[in-house]
């Protein structure tokens, strides 16, 4: 915090909303893990207490079942209160912090109207969009 | 990850779909604390994302044809690579500039951080091609492997590009949940995070994080540098070993 208050003044010429938009962009970085984090302590708890004595086996590999790949089927699972649809729902929270990230960076350039990076961001926006929506 | 399949025994496939969310977790989760340092640069981290988000996607891609002992290979020498990386002691001098680098201020990646007497400290970045072809080598490791790659990252931005140390750790931190998550949303899709292995270690690894910051300051990084070299070598001759002998 001392860093800021020092920092700020020096790179008031050029791009003077950097610092902002960095320190914004780490709250919403803790907030999205404090969140994620809460929903997962609430999923693994109540998968603990519906597999509890199983012994899990990893070594062999099976896909997880269809419904929890897609958003529509963990919205499901959410209403019916299945543990694992919880979990899912907390890893797509986790996952979607760093997305935020760029949305919010993208925001950011538009408002410094800087165009170049405007693009940027998009393209990255972009790919990131695409690994998520892609139907496999 | 090599934790899960060398100790554990868990297929490699559950390991890299767990492995990258637990990427995302410390990257976010440590972020507040780099910003409250602040000398990283959106503008570096947001144009090589593009490089390596793009590699992360096809590395996604990839690890459906990749063989699982090949996976297994390829994760060794990374380790190996990384350890080593680690063990070289990094410098935290102004890196010497060879002549002007045009691109830097065009693609605006030219930037300042406050050094140690309070003196802004201007960097431009070099080689900008070569480190943003080597960022895409980091991102396909990261989509193949589910790992952040930070050392790749760090040798495309401290070696290649010769961006500042103080700005390169940070920059590197937030590009790794970024990457991450590009190929998680495809690992999700093909169902491979499974949700008993993701709780216990997402959980464990925010609380690690959070832990570590708060003990770092206190512990001997000389001893913890040996001792982490030392691990991660022991893991990726372990991998490769493990690797050669499962496929033959």
């Amino acid at each position: 915090m001392v860093l800021e208050s020092q920092t700020t003044p020096e790179r008031d010429h050029g791009h003077f909303d950097d610092r902002r938009m960095e320190t914004v962009m780490g709250r919403l970085l803790q907030v999205g893990v404090l969140l994620a984090s809460f929903v997962m302590v609430i999923g693994g708890f109540l998968y603990m207490r519906a597999h509890h004595g199983e012994t899990p086996n990893y070594r062999v590999f099976s896909s997880e079942p269809l419904k929890l790949r897609h958003f529509g089927g963990v919205a499901e699972g959410i209403k019916v209160g299945d543990p694992a649809a919880i979990i899912q729902l907390a890893v797509l929270l986790l996952i979607a912090t760093p997305v935020a990230r760029v949305i919010f960076a993208l925001v950011a350039f538009l408002i410094e109207n800087d165009k170049l990076f405007v693009l940027i961001s998009s393209i990255v926006l972009a790919v990131l969009l695409y690994g998520f929506l892609r139907p496999q | 990850m090599p934790l899960l399949t060398v100790f554990f025994h868990v297929d490699i496939r559950y390991a890299i779909g767990v492995s990258l969310i637990s990427v995302i977790a410390t990257s976010s989760g440590a972020a507040a604390a780099y910003v409250r340092e602040g000398f990283s640069s959106v503008r570096i981290g947001m144009f090589l994302e593009v490089a390596t988000t793009l590699g992360a996607i096809l590395g996604a891609f990839l690890a459906t044809v990749v063989h699982t002992q090949a996976l297994a290979i390829i994760f060794g020498l990374v380790l190996i690579y990384s350890a080593v990386v680690s063990w070289q002691q990094r410098k935290d001098a102004a890196p010497e500039m060879k002549g002007h680098s045009r691109w830097s201020d065009k693609l605006e990646l030219s930037g300042s951080y406050p050094g140690r007497d309070g003196k802004l400290v201007k960097y431009e970045v070099e080689n900008i091609p070569g480190g943003f072809g080597l960022m895409f080598v980091a991102g396909t490791l990261s989509g193949l492997l589910g790992i952040g790659s930070g050392a790749v990252k760090v040798l495309a931005m401290d070696r290649v590009m010769k961006v500042p140390f103080k700005v390169s750790t940070t920059t590197s931190n937030f590009m790794i949940g970024v990457t991450a998550a590009a190929s998680a949303g495809i690992y999700l899709h093909r169902g491979l995070v499974a949700p008993g292995l993701a709780f216990p270690v997402m959980l464990g690894v925010l609380s690690g994080s959070l832990m570590g910051a708060r003990y770092l300051v206190r512990a001997r990084t000389a001893v913890l540098r040996s001792v982490f070299t030392v691990v991660v070598l022991a893991l990726g001759v372990e991998m490769i070993v493990d690797g050669v002998t499962k496929w033959f």
